[in-house]
């Protein structure tokens, strides 16, 4: 690192929107990319190798075979069932949220191939309130189950998720057991699970079904931790591990199979997808 | 808080609402006029209430689970360790004589003193704590004993430790055991029912709740630093998400409501440990008898309808 050369120069880091570093900017080593060279290398820092965060849309375009994608339950909403108001109320944050990602739900769910092989897809969007679990995201993942059992197909899920949606209080937490419910009537029925754990997996959704996956696959970098590294330290005043809770450290204390940089990612699946279909 | 007459009502609707799924009788007409009762007697508990019932249900001298196991259970034995790499005593686990019938019981258990505090680190168990719950609910199916469970957790346990034994892992796992089992399963939440380190032990056949517990999603005042960036929000939070028995009946997440003596369970140990007991076995009984295989897929539906997503807009 010290022998590098210092060629820091005007305009290398794009300037600041309101105090916040622009979304193209590598948080890791201050590279900033266009959209589309960004689009090029499937949203990962060609420099330093960071992995920034990818849309549901442009997740399942990564993934699966062009035009093979065929999404299901797309007009399933929440509607706000505890009539919940904290700062402002739970139904603006929802058509915000709508309005800001061009999605019903924070997750995507649907049929669909990669390299070919057949699979269910459901895959979280963070944009979307945090990728938060309400109602409509335990019930799409639910049906993804359903679907790929009927279809004989395996599920892949991709999670990108603050946890439990507060907003719908103890409904959320009901969507834990309920998605895996949903995942054991899954495995009954001879199906199998690929969970592709992304940047950040906690709470509710990585103590559910993400954790539940015949096969877990980390990306570099991800935090896959109950809880957040900011509440652990305030809570006990520890000094937390320098890769407290990333797929690293994961990986090390063995809760995930294996952490695949996102160029291989699409590979890797399919290979588990053939796998498991010339095992059957 | 709640009426006799609510009580008597609500226990009526859920025992009634639990029969066609056990035995395919069709009772509608019977549910919508006790449903029309109830609503006619329930008046929303206000927001005071609702913390009332936070402050009762974390209240001190609150009976934890071994207090109720002293009472309830004869015989009890009580098992150590995950037998992997460690014992949590924030978790406990045994086998007992409840009312006749030998029984696997899990509880999270927090101390009274400052010692057994430290102890059982205030009923919030780690990762081996969880395994220690597996092991006796595999236990419980390969004797065929039924499974109680009290929940009575702050919430999962914040720590670095807790995050490298695979604290998340380890709540799904229980989750998808508990969903797996071929016995009967009643839980009741009899304190705290925070958040997932709750749902660990609680996918049950029957889940119940003491009229003072509470049941949530996160702790009030996690919830308030959150949306409200201020945890001394946190009345206007449980006030915001309803953490209250009664609203968790309304909204089909309990099937009953057990009562308490008097101004709470802390005001009387042995009367508590009676009503929940008398609970406890009338919810063991709708279960007697339903063959396993029945039992796992009836408790899969029950999870798989709470909170029924809203029709198409």
């Amino acid at each position: 690192m010290s022998e590098r050369i210092d060629v820091s120069i005007e305009h290398k880091h794009a300037p600041p929107a309101n105090g916040r570093p622009h979304p193209n900017t590598c948080p890791k080593c201050g590279s900033h990319y266009r959209d589309d060279e960004l689009a090029l290398h499937l949203n990962v820092c060609p420099h330093c190798g960071h992995h920034f965060p990818v849309h549901a849309r442009d997740r399942i375009a990564q993934l699966t075979d062009e035009g093979s994608f065929v999404e299901e339950a797309s007009d399933l909403r929440s509607d706000d069932p505890l009539g919940f108001f904290d700062l402002r109320p739970y139904a603006e944050r929802l058509a915000e949220a709508e309005l800001a990602t061009g999605l019903g739900e924070a997750m995507v769910i649907g049929r669909g191939a990669i390299e070919e092989q057949p699979c269910q897809l459901a895959v979280m969007e963070f944009g979307f309130m945090g990728g938060s679990m309400g109602r409509v995201v335990g019930e799409k993942f639910a049906r993804a189950c359903e679907g790929a059992a009927d279809r004989g197909v395996p599920l892949v899920s991709v999670t990108t998720t603050g946890g439990a949606r507060m907003q719908e209080g103890i409904l959320s937490l009901m969507q834990m057991p309920k998605t895996v419910c949903a995942v054991e009537d899954l495995r009954d029925a001879g199906g199998t699970l690929i969970s592709v754990l992304a940047h950040p997996t906690t709470a509710g959704v990585l103590a559910s079904f993400a954790s539940l996956g015949d096969v877990l696959v980390a990306e570099p970098g991800a935090l896959l931790s109950f809880t957040g590294p900011r509440v652990v330290q305030q809570t006990t005043r520890e000094k937390l591990p320098d890769d407290f809770g990333l797929a690293e450290s994961n990986y090390r204390h063995g809760h995930v199979d294996a952490i695949v940089p996102r160029p291989e990612l699409r590979p890797t699946v399919a290979r588990l997808l053939r796998l498991f279909a010339d095992g059957r | 808080m709640a009426g006799e007459a609510e009580l008597r009502l609500r226990s009526q609707l859920s025992r009634l609402r639990s029969l066609p799924l056990l035995r395919g009788a069709k009772l509608s007409g019977e549910l919508e006029r006790l449903q029309k009762q109830l609503d006619r007697v329930v008046s929303e508990p206000s927001d005071e209430e609702i913390w009332r019932s936070v402050e009762l249900a974390r209240h001190p001298e609150r009976p934890y689970t071994l207090d109720y196991v002293e009472r309830l259970l004869d015989d009890w034995f009580e098992l150590h360790g995950d037998h992997h790499h460690g014992d949590d005593a924030a978790l406990v686990a045994g086998l007992g004589r409840f009312r006749g019938r030998t029984v696997v019981l899990v509880g999270n258990q927090k101390g009274r003193d400052v010692k057994e505090r430290t102890r059982r680190n205030f009923g919030m168990a780690y990762p081996e704590g969880y395994g220690k719950a597996m092991r006796a609910m595999e236990l419980a199916e390969h004797h065929g004993f039924p499974l109680l469970s009290l929940v009575d957790i702050p919430g999962a346990y914040p720590g670095v430790t807790a995050e490298q034994h695979g604290q998340g892992g380890a709540i799904a796992r229980a989750q998808a055991l508990m969903a797996r089992l071929h016995v009967p399963v009643v839980t009741c939440v009899i304190g705290e029912g925070g958040s997932g380190g709750a749902i660990a032990t609680a996918l049950a056949d029957r889940v119940l709740m003491q009229e003072n517990a509470i049941y949530t999603v996160i702790s009030p005042e996690g919830c308030a630093a959150i949306l409200w960036r201020d945890a001394g929000e946190a009345r206007k939070a449980a006030a915001a998400f309803k953490p209250d028995a009664a609203h968790c009946l309304e909204l089909g997440v309990i099937d009953a409501i057990v009562p308490e003596p008097g101004p709470g369970a802390h005001t009387d140990h042995e009367a508590a440990a009676q009503l929940l007991g008398d609970a406890l076995q009338e919810s063991l009984e709708l279960l007697d008898g339903v063959p396993g295989d029945e039992l796992r897929r009836h408790r899969r539906v029950r999870f798989r309808t709470i909170g029924a997503v809203p029709a198409t807009r």
